[in-house]
């Protein structure tokens, strides 16, 4: 968020001021908007314009923790939510280091989130973006055609408060289009379609970059044409930025101080040991204004602030929100997490990077005798345990043979374990990518992967 | 309107005249087809972990989301202001969108339509004290840390949720509907020589409380340890195109992703599905009987109407493996000029209505179960599927193993690590190659599409694919 005074600060500061003697009460209230286009064969498929507000107050006595939210800011509610979250206190068990996050007098770093250009751009150029981007995409190949191709912008604005005197608001906006293409090839039984995507974000339409969006997802889904099922065996990977940013984003749920403190996380206890080589370098930095996910203030109303995780492959420290800070005897990193009023903070990275190496992809790939692009994976959900470290997921992408990239390959997976990914990256690429994720991408190299496939 | 009133039922809170006029309003401008969909949603929640009942929690989510259609175009806005004046702006919103020139004076006449509730509610969650709720988590704690000294973590969750959905169409329709759901799940740490391993159980229906007198929850809870401390002699699956067995019940995601989405018609209307212009032929192994069913009572992805206000059914989609029929919204069906089925859903009043699945799954096969892992030689058995995802275009989808062995000349032997399997849907359909008679429904599941969640049932019998990749690392 930028920092803002905002009228829903009021709605916060008057919850916390109802607070009764021995309860600790902390008020996060949110108010936000979108705008989405979707535009098919030159037409606008969907318009949606609308926006939500909502509260959500957590309330705290005697160690026992009690929640409720509502999706309204009508006065009423606010009093039937403090309500709910008070009779709710009495079924939580006592835990000794249950307790709202207080100011730690960790500086905030101001960022610039919110965009007035965005705010007040005409609804008829968003929807010409999307129109613009399915023509450039479609006109490319005469092998392919758009599934669909859409613009999207989304507003926000929260403020939390607390009786342990956390007093914060902000607001932020962003935008960005997608294409979704498709690209067919043969007839009859021969006859095979492949998917492809592309996108481009900013905080302004400005930023935006159409053409390449749709070379990309062009790129994607044509390379894939023609693909066979490769027979199984060991490889060595090279990850594009988009995989490798999805791939960190599995890792920091290892690093996550929660997990660690409820004995989950398989890198418990072993700060200051080897977990990785030594060329990777992992940092959690959401001051940095370039991650798409930047911001000044966690969920929690704490600075949000610049930790390094892994060093040179020695793992340096865990995230911690407040309570998993204290639980592991230290303090909160700011890395409270909060999606939206309907739940309590959690733990989570932020604007994850690897710091970036030096090399071009074309450069990592011509080091690889025997190996295999990966453009894209699927089902991350269902075949990575962080907990046990297994890692397994449906991939796609072209064939590399000494340093050259050749056929594309479909229907295989990729696994190994996270401990040992880690260890096993050869390199860190040049090409950092900031995405539209909570993590960078850049190319990534690991060796010893299993490929399944035939 | 007092947004606090103690009754919860929409109809009343939004008056049919009103409806009527907000609806007119939104087509007046040009627009051929508008629609009011509103949804009052208590629910509460209670999660435990390491051994404390963290918090209870209690959430309300009222409001009214407005389509306005004209040609190929929707227009769409929300809103949590239910009073009319907010409906209007909510309908104009949604109309400038969709707008075209001329409309006029349309009188909009609303039918209510007949109940139809396939689920009958005994004990509304309202009416069950928080500290029963609590408990049932307290128990399963118990069971599962008692199961075994191996197990380190234990964590478990419980969900009740009441929701009240109107939905009033300038086509006349005005239905009212109300979904109660009930679920807990519980997950389990086992620590040894080989690091930690995870098991996993959760139970959900649509019915109310009631649903505790049947279901054991400590045995679900030792069910989760248990396949936690079974891993932990798990070894590295086998890596590589197999006979792979896949157990009743939790199977049923398979077909979810094998042929599920791609059986949706928005993705065939454009072309992005390999089972499109396939109606009439064959595309899975004559054994393959698929039906997706929005009434079974009880289950997880049951309505008494969708959420577009068209009744639920049962939809015969594959049958003896021909393809008989795809599944439909109002939006396709209207394109394609042919009745819906009843598969029109959305997350919420914040989000569009697609095609969606409710239960979808494969009926009885000729097979003993036993018979089936006892003819193969070697593979791999599934006895826990965990989520999956598709491709429907390429027809290309994984589905993670949860808990899973080794068959070795007929028999069940190893336990193996956690890993995804993939595959194609059509040769994997055409693949099947014995049917157990031993169907079962599977747990209850959220199938994502489009950034949007819906809860939806599935199962199968026992059954075996002649070749699937298993993507592991040995």
């Amino acid at each position: 968020m930028t920092r803002f005074e905002s009228e829903l600060q009021e709605v916060a500061d008057r919850v916390v001021a109802q607070a009764r003697p021995g309860e600790q009460v902390e008020a996060f209230v949110a108010r936000g908007g979108e705008t989405d286009v979707r535009i098919y064969d030159g037409d606008v498929e969907h318009f949606v314009s609308a926006q939500s507000e909502g509260v959500g107050i957590r309330v705290i006595r005697d160690g026992r923790t009690g929640f409720a939210y509502a999706g309204t800011l009508a006065e009423d509610a606010i009093r039937d939510v403090l309500a709910e979250a008070r009779d709710n206190v009495q079924f939580g068990t006592v835990d000794d280091w249950a307790a709202l996050a207080e100011p730690d007098g960790v500086a905030v770093t101001e960022q610039e989130l919110w965009n007035d250009e965005l705010a007040e751009h005409p609804t008829a150029d968003k929807i010409d973006l999307a129109k613009q981007l399915e023509k450039l995409a479609s006109g490319a190949d005469p092998r392919v055609r758009v599934d669909d191709s859409n613009y999207a912008d989304a507003w926000g604005e929260s403020a939390v408060a607390s009786t342990t005197g956390i007093r914060m608001s902000g607001r932020e906006n962003g935008c960005y289009v997608s294409v979704s293409t498709l690209a067919d090839d043969g007839d009859g039984d021969d006859a095979e379609t492949q998917t492809g995507f592309g996108f481009s974000v900013g905080r302004s339409p400005a930023e935006f970059d159409l053409e390449r969006a749709a070379r990309e997802a062009v790129d994607r889904a044509t390379r894939l044409l023609g693909a066979t099922q490769p027979p199984s065996r060991r490889v060595t990977v090279v990850l594009d930025p988009f995989v490798t940013a999805q791939f960190i984003g599995v890792i920091s749920s290892t690093l996550n101080g929660e997990a660690v403190v409820k004995g989950r996380s398989l890198f418990r206890d072993r700060v200051g040991e080897v977990v990785a080589a030594p060329t990777v370098t992992l940092v959690d930095d959401p001051t940095n204004p370039e991650a798409y996910t930047a911001t000044d203030v966690d969920g929690e109303g704490l600075a949000a602030r610049r930790n390094v995780l892994i060093q040179d492959g020695v793992l340096r420290q865990f995230v911690h929100n407040s309570y998993s800070g204290r639980r592991a005897g230290t303090v909160s990193t700011g890395n409270a997490t909060r999606g939206g009023f309907a739940g309590t903070p959690g733990v989570g990275c932020l604007a994850l990077s690897l710091v970036p190496g030096t090399r071009t992809q074309t450069e990592l790939v011509a080091d690889v005798d025997d190996g295999l692009l990966v453009q894209q994976m699927q089902g991350l959900h269902s075949g990575v345990n962080p907990i046990s470290g297994d890692f397994s997921t449906g991939a796609a992408g072209l064939l590399i043979s000494n340093g050259n990239v050749g056929a594309p390959v479909r229907e295989i997976t990729i696994a190994s374990t996270l401990q040992k990914m880690l260890l096993d990256i050869v390199e860190v690429g040049g090409d950092l990518e900031w995405l539209p994720m909570r993590s960078s991408g850049m190319s990534l190299v690991i060796r010893d992967v299993t490929m399944s496939g035939a | 309107m007092n947004p606090g009133d103690g009754d919860r039922r929409l109809g009343r809170v939004i008056d049919r005249d009103v409806l009527q006029r907000v609806l007119a309003g939104a087509v007046s401008t040009g627009a051929e087809f508008a629609e009011i969909y509103a949804e009052d949603k208590r629910s509460t929640s209670a999660a435990l972990d390491d051994g404390r009942i963290e918090q209870v929690s209690s959430g309300r989510d009222r409001g009214v989301g407005i389509r306005v259609v004209a040609g190929e175009t929707t227009g769409f806005a929300y809103t949590s202001d239910l009073t009319e004046a907010g409906l209007g702006v909510a309908a104009g919103a949604a109309a400038e969108a969709a707008s075209r020139g001329g409309g006029g004076v349309r009188t909009i006449a609303l039918t209510p339509s007949a109940t139809h509730r396939p689920n009958t509610i005994e004990r509304d969650p309202d009416s069950v004290a928080k500290a029963a709720k609590v408990e049932l988590l307290e128990r399963m704690n118990d069971a599962a840390r008692s199961y075994g000294p191996e197990i380190v973590q234990v964590s478990a969750g419980y969900g009740d949720s009441r929701k009240h959905v109107l939905v009033a169409n300038t086509d006349g329709v005005l239905t009212d509907d109300e979904v109660v759901r009930t679920l807990v799940r519980v997950s389990a740490v086992a620590d040894g020589d080989t690091g930690m391993q995870t098991g996993y159980q959760s139970m959900g229906h649509t019915i109310g409380f009631e649903v505790f007198d049947t279901v054991d929850v400590e045995e679900l809870a030792r069910e989760a340890a248990r396949q936690a401390i079974t891993k932990l002699r798990a070894r590295p699956a086998p890596s590589g195109a197999m006979p792979v067995v896949i157990k009743h019940g939790t199977g049923g995601v398979l077909f979810h992703e094998a042929c599920g989405h791609g059986l949706e018609a928005d993705h065939i209307q454009k072309g992005a599905s390999v089972y499109a212009g396939k109606v009439g032929q064959q595309v899975a192994s004559p054994l393959v009987t698929l039906v997706d069913d929005g009434t079974m009572p009880g289950e997880w992805g049951t309505l008494g109407y969708d959420d577009e206000g068209h009744v639920t059914q049962r939809n015969v989609l594959i049958e003896d493996g021909v393809l008989t029929d795809y599944m439909w919204d109002y939006l396709r069906a209207r394109k394609d000029g042919r009745p819906q089925s009843g598969n029109g859903r959305r997350q919420s009043y914040q989000h569009l209505p697609m095609v969606r699945m409710t239960n979808t799954f494969v009926l009885d096969g000729p097979d003993d179960p036993d018979d089936i892992i006892a003819s193969t030689p070697n593979g791999v058995y599934v006895a826990k599927l965990g989520g999956g995802s598709v491709n429907t275009a390429s027809g290309d989808f994984v589905f993670g193993m949860t808990e899973a062995y080794l068959i070795e000349n007929g028999r069940i032997t190893e336990p193996l690590r956690d890993g995804n399997l993939i595959g194609n849907g059509p040769k994997v359909l055409a693949d099947i190659d014995m049917l157990g008679n031993d169907f079962a429904m599977g747990s209850p599941g959220t199938c994502g599409k489009d950034g949007q969640g819906v809860p939806v049932g599935d199962g199968q019998p026992t059954l075996r694919v002649k070749s699937l990749t298993v993507g592991g690392t040995a």
